[in-house]
């Protein structure tokens, strides 16, 4: 923990020389179409006060929320219920593997078509280009359960929900974190593609909205608000629950 | 709720492993264990000592046979089972696996007495990685005393420590027995642990294990704890056993 504050050092050291590097760029190119970070950084704050940021970002954040929960409770149910049933598991696998091949666009595409530009088909690609990663992961996960533990639990005769909490569920936790991240390195980037196909508002939709107007200030503030909340959801809930997940391995 | 001592008795016909090679674990394997018992069973590798406790714990029912226990038609008797591996929760700590197997609303000093009457009073709060092999035991003993067995099953709970520490474990096994009305079934190989710890021995020949020669020790355990005794004993159990004077133990060399 001593090196710490060192690492802190060398990590705003490394984002100074990338926001140097953007300026300089930036006033080499002399351009409306390539703004510096000085006149972003002013747009995201004047867009958060007086802008629809915020808006935008809610309605993206609440989507992801929504189809997160549906493509972990779900795609957990299946690839649970499929480590267990080999008849299961022969009649879903192809589908399983068909889905994980499946482009999110086409997904997209499809739903829209079907169910129109709605919510329900939005938030339905999200969650069905998703789905399959989790199935997969938590199959391998459900695999893998120690069977001597659970002969432990037998012989003592433990109540279904105690085995459920403390012999079967720590063992898929490692499983669900990595199911959760890989998850939603792919739902950040889905999600904002389905917006700016079909929805009236979102980041995805204002990405379009801005490249139609050719407004990249504006553009570069909305994408840079975007990953900073995704950084602070990576580091400031993802990190330390998967932390205290694994707190008993040291 | 206190412990019954049950008695139990076992009749397996044939316990047979399916597979494209089948494999005839027990058979013709028949005997009876009074309540109180502190029943042995040893035999050579492989010959389905484990199997035999995992019919007895009811974990594996797939076998031909029957298992009764007395008093008969009462509740199913409460089994706390030490297998060869602790077999604790990793992401527990130790005071959490113990607690975990007993009833809810359990009497919490009455854990802690027992973790101290264990020795892990002072390692009740880490995780099992951290613990080495003679403290894990303890755990795993503790926790199958902590839910008042009537029936303990232990395989092999005291194989891979070194002498010394296996002689504090069975030394805290005998007080812990001693001061509990208990019926017990113990798995080894050793002999010298057999007689130190049996009221009677069973002997298993090799696959399919059926019971070739008994052996019951009336001396009581208090008595038995000078060595000529115990060495006396050892040999009149390598001699029912059949194996040549001189080896401890019944362990097959692997070839």
């Amino acid at each position: 923990m001593t090196r710490f504050p060192a690492a802190i050092a060398e990590r705003a050291a490394s984002l100074l020389a990338l926001l140097g590097a953007w300026e300089g760029a930036a006033w080499f190119a002399h351009s409306r179409l390539f703004p510096g970070p000085g006149t972003v950084l002013a747009t995201l704050a004047d867009e958060t006060i007086n802008g629809d940021l915020l808006y935008h970002l809610g309605a993206t954040l609440a989507r992801v929320a929504v189809a997160f929960a549906l493509a972990m409770t779900i795609g957990s149910a299946i690839g649970i219920a499929m480590a267990r049933s080999r008849a299961l598991d022969a009649l879903l696998d192809s589908w399983v593997v068909l889905f994980l091949n499946l482009p999110a666009l086409v997904l997209a595409v499809l739903l829209y078509v079907w169910l129109g530009l709605t919510e329900a088909a939005a938030i339905g690609a999200v969650t069905l280009s998703k789905l399959p990663t989790v199935v997969v992961t938590l199959r391998e996960g459900a695999r893998a359960l120690d069977a001597d533990l659970a002969a432990m639990a037998k012989s003592f005769r433990l109540s279904a929900w105690r085995t459920l909490r403390h012999v079967t569920l720590p063992q898929l936790s490692p499983f669900f974190v990595i199911a959760s991240r890989t998850g939603l390195a792919l739902i950040w980037k889905i999600v904002l593609v389905v917006e700016l196909l079909g929805r009236p508002d979102g980041i995805g939709y204002a990405i379009q909205m801005f490249f139609q107007l050719f407004d990249i200030k504006r553009l570069i503030a909305y994408s840079l608000a975007f990953v900073a909340v995704v950084l602070v959801i990576e580091w400031g809930i993802l990190q330390p629950f998967e932390r205290r997940l694994t707190r008993w391995r040291r | 709720m206190a412990a019954v001592t049950v008695g139990i008795s076992i009749d397996v016909s044939e316990k047979r492993y399916a597979g494209s090679r089948p494999i005839i674990a027990l058979r013709s394997l028949e005997t009876r264990i009074a309540p109180g018992e502190f029943c042995v069973v040893t035999g050579p590798s492989g010959c389905g000592k484990t199997t035999l406790l995992n019919i007895v714990a009811g974990l594996d029912k797939d076998f031909s046979g029957v298992l009764g226990f007395e008093p008969a038609g009462g509740r199913l008797p409460r089994i706390g089972y030490v297998f060869q591996n602790p077999r604790l929760l990793p992401w527990r700590t130790v005071r959490e696996n113990i607690a975990l197997v007993r009833p809810h609303g359990h009497d919490r000093l009455e854990l802690e007495r027992l973790l101290g009457e264990v020795g892990l009073a002072d390692a009740a709060d880490i995780y099992p990685t951290r613990l080495s092999g003679g403290m894990a035991r303890r755990a795993a003993l503790a926790r199958a005393f902590a839910i008042t067995p009537d029936l303990l099953l232990m395989d092999e709970p005291f194989v891979s420590l070194d002498g010394p520490a296996a002689d504090r474990l069975r030394g805290l096994l005998i007080r812990l027995v001693t001061s509990r009305p208990v019926t017990a079934l113990f798995v080894t190989h050793d002999l010298g642990e057999a007689v130190e710890l049996a009221d009677r021995v069973l002997v298993l020949s090799p696959s399919p294990g059926r019971i070739v020669a008994e052996m019951p020790i009336p001396l009581p355990r208090e008595r038995r704890d000078d060595g000529d005794t115990l060495a006396a004993l050892q040999a009149e159990l390598a001699r029912l056993a059949g194996i040549q004077p001189g080896r401890s133990s019944l362990r097959i060399p692997s070839s």
